[in-house]
């Protein structure tokens, strides 16, 4: 398949450092200049889906028919707080420690 | 009797109830054979040898005591994002160094009640984004059929592991088609079950809507046994599906005299290797011969799908991959203040595709243009289930290439990312549509690189592609070949 040129161009680019900065990822210089170009290209072929017409159709969000899976709400058996505190990167008085977020 | 190393799953289980060998005797074995071949092919990321053993004696001490399970004794590896309890867990990815899982995977915990022995993690790319595990932050795997070329991703160290008589038997994951591409690429049995099929439950998610557990094996009936145990409802994860695990030992068996074998018209109109559409078309005689009649399909939303399956993957996986951001587990760059700390953790942490395909995923769902992409991709996602639901109408499963063509050479498709998501057009259908889909070896391109049949089956009708799978491997001589992987013997026991 190969990208299709007649797909109508999206109608802004992307801007990378922004979407990056929402994404919480700082780039580099170079990287941030790879991956405009590389989305672009990305973007332009994902733009093929403008070819179709979708009026009408509902939008698929998984491929089963379950819905509302309720369970009894009841105790029930969860991880130990010393187990889930073992991976924390950085752990005080029992807690995971981050940086000051009110000044 | 042959090695035990290059025993399929359902030989090692005679094995070790006739008594010929104990399940420390094949996990040393294994142990051995990776020591001796593992640091060309660079399917592990992880091994811990003396746990293996204690945990091989402790199955042959059940057995021992008359207890029973239909995996008892039998060592498998795990891809490396499906979590042990005990075991580390990286997906392949730097930002998770270190972790060690908490908990069993429920696909891992139903093996283990089985007997099973757990041991090693297999290499992958990273949080499963690639199709030719160069995207691992570790170190590449190579083909066991040609060090120069990849084994496929984003299941590599899984497929290779087999193929290279590493392990029996191994699991991965496929959102898009990371266990059939990779089990085409290595020559052996991949199976991507039914959405739903089986829990996902300590799979760390990719894309929550698509990501299925399977197992990887030499033979048809390894895949059906192993399909089995890890099949049914969980509470632990609401969108598995509720009710018993299909039964396919039994079916498989029965023939597919009548069948009506579907092949999609788009997938054969060009874009496909000569080598790969010879052997395919090679293989639908042979289900001819077998009593099946082929039926030309359409599935005509098919040059959708790649479009549409990189909205939906890179939306779903940047939600999910927010939770790396340094606080609760994973490595963490300090930061300023918890800005600062996250995009440094997450730049850090993170390799380029991730990078590529959360920044992508992002911008998809953003304010703006969520009803012209995500939405959008959603809805044509609905137009590729009808295909599919119109053309099980006609027949009861479909046949297709697993890929485009046999492995391609490293760095051949690394420069433009693109190119390479195209290379999963044949098998990303299937996630989308949440059927079920499998590759088996149908012969060797140029008489040396494995090609894959992909066989796909309606929703919960495995039975269907495994009665498939099973007639054509029944019928044909690709089951036990080898890759010819030369063994320095003062390698061995290293």
């Amino acid at each position: 398949m190969d990208v299709n040129a007649n797909a109508p161009a999206s109608p802004e680019k992307i801007d990378v450092a922004y979407v990056a900065h929402l994404a919480r990822i700082s780039l580099a210089p170079g990287e941030q200049e790879l991956f405009q170009q590389q989305l672009e290209h990305i973007l332009d072929h994902v733009n093929k889906l403008n070819e179709l017409d979708v009026s009408g159709i509902e939008p698929m969000a998984h491929a089963i028919p379950v819905k509302n899976c309720f369970r009894e709400d009841v105790e029930r058996p969860g991880l130990a707080h010393e187990a889930a505190m073992r991976n924390a990167p950085e752990e005080r008085h029992g807690q995971f420690f981050v940086p000051r977020i009110l000044e | 009797m042959a090695e035990l190393t290059q025993l399929t799953l359902h030989e090692t289980l005679d094995a070790l109830a006739r008594g010929t060998c104990s399940s420390e005797d094949v996990t040393r074995a294994y142990l051995d054979r990776i020591a001796a071949v593992d640091d060309r092919i660079g399917a592990f990321l992880h091994l811990d040898r003396d746990q293996a053993l204690a945990d091989a004696r402790a199955a042959d001490a059940r057995r021992k005591a008359g207890q029973g399970g239909r995996l008892l004794g039998v060592p498998l590896a795990m891809k490396d994002v499906l979590n042990v309890k005990g075991h580390p867990c990286t997906c392949g990815s730097q930002i998770l160094k270190g972790y060690v899982a908490p908990y069993d995977a429920t696909a891992v915990a139903r093996l283990r009640a089985e007997g099973a022995v757990i041991m090693g993690r297999l290499n992958m790319d990273e949080f499963a984004m690639g199709s030719s595990n160069e995207n691992s932050s570790y170190h590449p795997v190579r083909n066991p059929y040609d060090l120069g070329r990849v084994p496929g991703g984003s299941s590599g160290g899984s497929a290779a592991a087999v193929a290279a008589d590493e392990i029996t038997a191994s699991l991965g994951s496929d959102t898009g088609g990371s266990i059939r591409q990779p089990a085409s690429f290595c020559g052996v049995v991949g199976v991507k079950p039914s959405y739903g099929r089986v829990s996902r439950y300590g799979l760390t998610a990719f894309a929550s809507s698509l990501d299925q557990i399977g197992p990887f094996t030499k033979e048809v009936a390894d895949a059906a046994l192993l399909t089995e145990v890890m099949s049914g409802g969980d509470p632990l994860d609401s969108t598995s599906v509720p009710g018993p695990a299909p039964e396919l030992l039994a079916t498989m068996k029965q023939g597919i005299r009548g069948f009506r074998i579907g092949l999609p018209k788009e997938y054969f109109q060009g874009g496909m290797d000569a080598a790969t559409e010879a052997l395919v078309r090679a293989a639908v005689k042979q289900l001819e011969a077998l009593g099946a009649e082929p039926v030309e399909i359409s599935l005509p939303h098919t040059e959708y799908a790649i479009a549409t399956y990189y909205i939906i993957a890179t939306a779903e996986a940047s939600a999910n991959l927010a939770r790396f951001d340094g606080v609760r587990y994973g490595n963490r760059i300090a930061g300023v203040d918890p800005i600062d700390m996250y995009e440094k953790t997450r730049s850090a942490g993170f390799g380029n595709e991730v990078k590529r395909r959360i920044i992508l995923g992002t911008y998809v769902l953003s304010s703006g243009y969520y009803d012209a992409y995500y939405k959008k991709a959603q809805k044509v996602r609905a137009l590729i289930r009808r295909d599919f639901d119109e053309a099980f109408k006609t027949c009861q499963a479909i046949v297709t290439p697993a890929t485009p063509s046999a492995a391609f050479g490293f760095g051949e498709k690394t420069g433009d990312p693109l190119q390479m998501y195209l290379s999963d057009i044949f098998t990303v259908t299937t996630n989308l549509a949440g059927i079920c889909g499998m590759s088996v070896p149908c012969g060797f391109a140029g008489g040396t690189l494995p090609v894959g049949l992909q066989i796909l089956g309606p929703a919960f009708r495995e039975d269907n592609m495994f009665r498939v799978a099973h007639a054509y491997e029944q019928a044909t001589a690709w089951r036990g070949k080898r890759p010819p992987l030369a063994v320095d013997a003062g390698r061995t026991g290293a």
